[in-house]
């Protein structure tokens, strides 16, 4: 069983074509739109502000706080219903672990960094697309970070290690596919997210993630310009 | 709350000019109708109106008709007011306002009959087509209804039916055949404050008003619905200058589908 071409011509190891742009929400403090092939994300960032309940509070440090979702006609399928699923949950919850590790939150006790991230429009890769969002509309907000975090898919389609799979290779049919999600922060080269499902060898494991690190600086390139760009266009 | 917004706002509107220097019957520029921009949706539409920013999507499914209309499909309007979109929206099950945007832009589609429900009807008793238009603002800078429901109308008018073989539909495979639009139904916001009437409030203005009639209406100038809102009671003359106000600026808009 081997995987000759990829369906959509691309090279294997080329992501789908890439659009970024930040300040695309006025009433945020933060924000940028994230668009990767038919995956198209935005993401919004409050704060630091207040955070209730009490409760949750850190009179340490200040806490970040993101939100996944997928808008009601974003998946090629049936209507997604409105309200958090058990995999939005999630996502959310991976989101914040890969970007935590870039902020410094000390200067903020007591408050909240909220990310929230939209998709209009889905087809593989939403949660890496958000995460490039949200890294993005972080940085437009002005808060203090160590690097960026860019994000992607590497993984497998029968017998080709390939990047930045569409919904057509994730689900191939009779053959071994892995998918694997990874968000990396560009300068020091350390992962801050990764997860699989499907099949994979280690050997084969270690491959894709120099694969993925190659099309990440490629990434982190195109946020760096969507960045400049708005301060250029304030410049003049 | 918001007292001295409020008058600074009325000593303006006197001398016939707006906090961000409009005139009173005047709605933001740009005003922009993107259509086909989602395309996972059978139709979707993406609206500006200055800083607002709202897209609409529509989906269609299948379904089994009420009993008591058994040749008729039928429309379902939901709005989630996104966090994403305005600091003081909270994550949550939709409250009040995201209800009153949803109902108000569904009867404006609904008692227009801009969709002829019958022809919604596959197989009487049966199955039917459900119209499932979903609003999700990004950027709520003001008047969320009037973008919203010129986002949905411009949505509906270029929705193509997936293909529907009987027993399932196949989303990957748009047919030709559009929902048929027979209306037009727009809605146009006036707003009162003190003795002024304006139109397309942005977030200060909206801080301050004293009542909103919401005016749909279509090609003709039949009103379709209405929606009255706001802590203060109009009266008749008000009511009759704010219907005036909607049936005009109507045209107005209805020129960006």
């Amino acid at each position: 069983m081997t995987y000759k071409q990829r369906i959509d011509g691309r090279g294997f190891d080329e992501a789908r074509p890439i659009e970024a742009k930040v300040g695309v929400i006025k009433r945020a403090d933060g924000s940028a739109m994230f668009k990767i092939g038919n995956t198209w994300a935005y993401a919004a960032v409050y704060g630091p502000r207040n955070l209730h309940p009490k409760f949750l509070q850190d009179p340490q440090k200040g806490i970040l706080r993101c939100n996944y979702n997928m808008m009601p006609f974003s998946s090629s399928g049936e209507r997604v219903r409105p309200g958090g699923s058990r995999r939005s949950k999630e996502i959310s919850m991976v989101t914040e672990k890969a970007l935590l590790p870039v902020l410094d939150l000390e200067e903020y006790p007591n408050s909240v960094v909220d990310v929230f991230i939209e998709l209009p429009q889905t087809e593989a890769g939403s949660r890496c697309a958000g995460i490039c969002a949200a890294s993005m509309a972080l940085a437009d907000a002005g808060l203090n970070m160590k690097d960026l975090v860019c994000a992607v898919s590497v993984g497998r389609v029968a017998d080709k290690l390939l990047v930045d799979l569409d919904y057509s290779e994730e689900s191939y049919p009779n053959a071994p596919v892995a998918d694997i999600p990874i968000a990396m922060m560009p300068n020091s080269g350390k992962i801050t997210l990764l997860q699989m499902d499907g099949e994979v060898k280690k050997e084969e494991l270690m491959k894709l993630l120099e694969m993925g690190k190659k099309v990440l600086t490629d990434i982190y390139e195109i946020q760096k310009n969507a960045l400049k760009e708005k301060y250029h266009e304030v410049e003049e | 709350m918001h007292r001295e917004l409020r008058s600074h706002i009325i000593s303006l509107l006197a001398a016939g000019i707006r906090l961000d220097g409009r005139k009173l019957a005047e709605y933001r520029e740009p005003i922009e109708v993107e259509n086909n921009i989602v395309k996972t949706a059978e139709g979707s539409a993406r609206v500006k109106i200055g800083d607002t920013e709202v897209i609409v999507g529509i989906k269609l499914e299948v379904g089994e008709p009420y009993p008591d209309t058994p040749d008729e499909g039928t429309i379902i309007v939901g709005a989630e007011l996104l966090p994403l979109s305005n600091p003081d929206f909270e994550l949550g099950p939709p409250g009040i306002q995201a209800i009153e945007l949803a109902r108000v832009v569904d009867r404006g589609i609904r008692e227009s009959k801009a969709l002829d429900f019958k022809k919604l009807c596959i197989e009487k008793g049966e199955k039917i087509w459900m119209v499932i238009i979903d609003i999700c603002p990004i950027n709520d800078a003001g008047n969320l209804f009037d973008a919203a429901s010129l986002a949905a109308l411009a949505a509906l008018k270029n929705t193509r039916y997936p293909s529907f073989d009987g027993e399932k539909v196949d989303y990957k495979v748009k047919t030709d055949k559009k929902l048929a639009l027979e209306k037009m139904p727009i809605a146009v916001t006036v707003i009162k404050i003190g003795d002024k009437f304006i139109v397309d409030p942005d977030t200060e203005e909206e801080k301050a008003i004293d009542s909103r009639l919401t005016v749909s209406s279509i090609e003709d100038g039949t009103l379709c619905a209405l929606q009255k809102g706001g802590d203060f009671p109009l009266t008749m003359e008000d009511i009759d200058k704010m219907l005036d106000i909607g049936i005009e600026k109507a045209k107005e808009l209805r020129k960006y589908l």
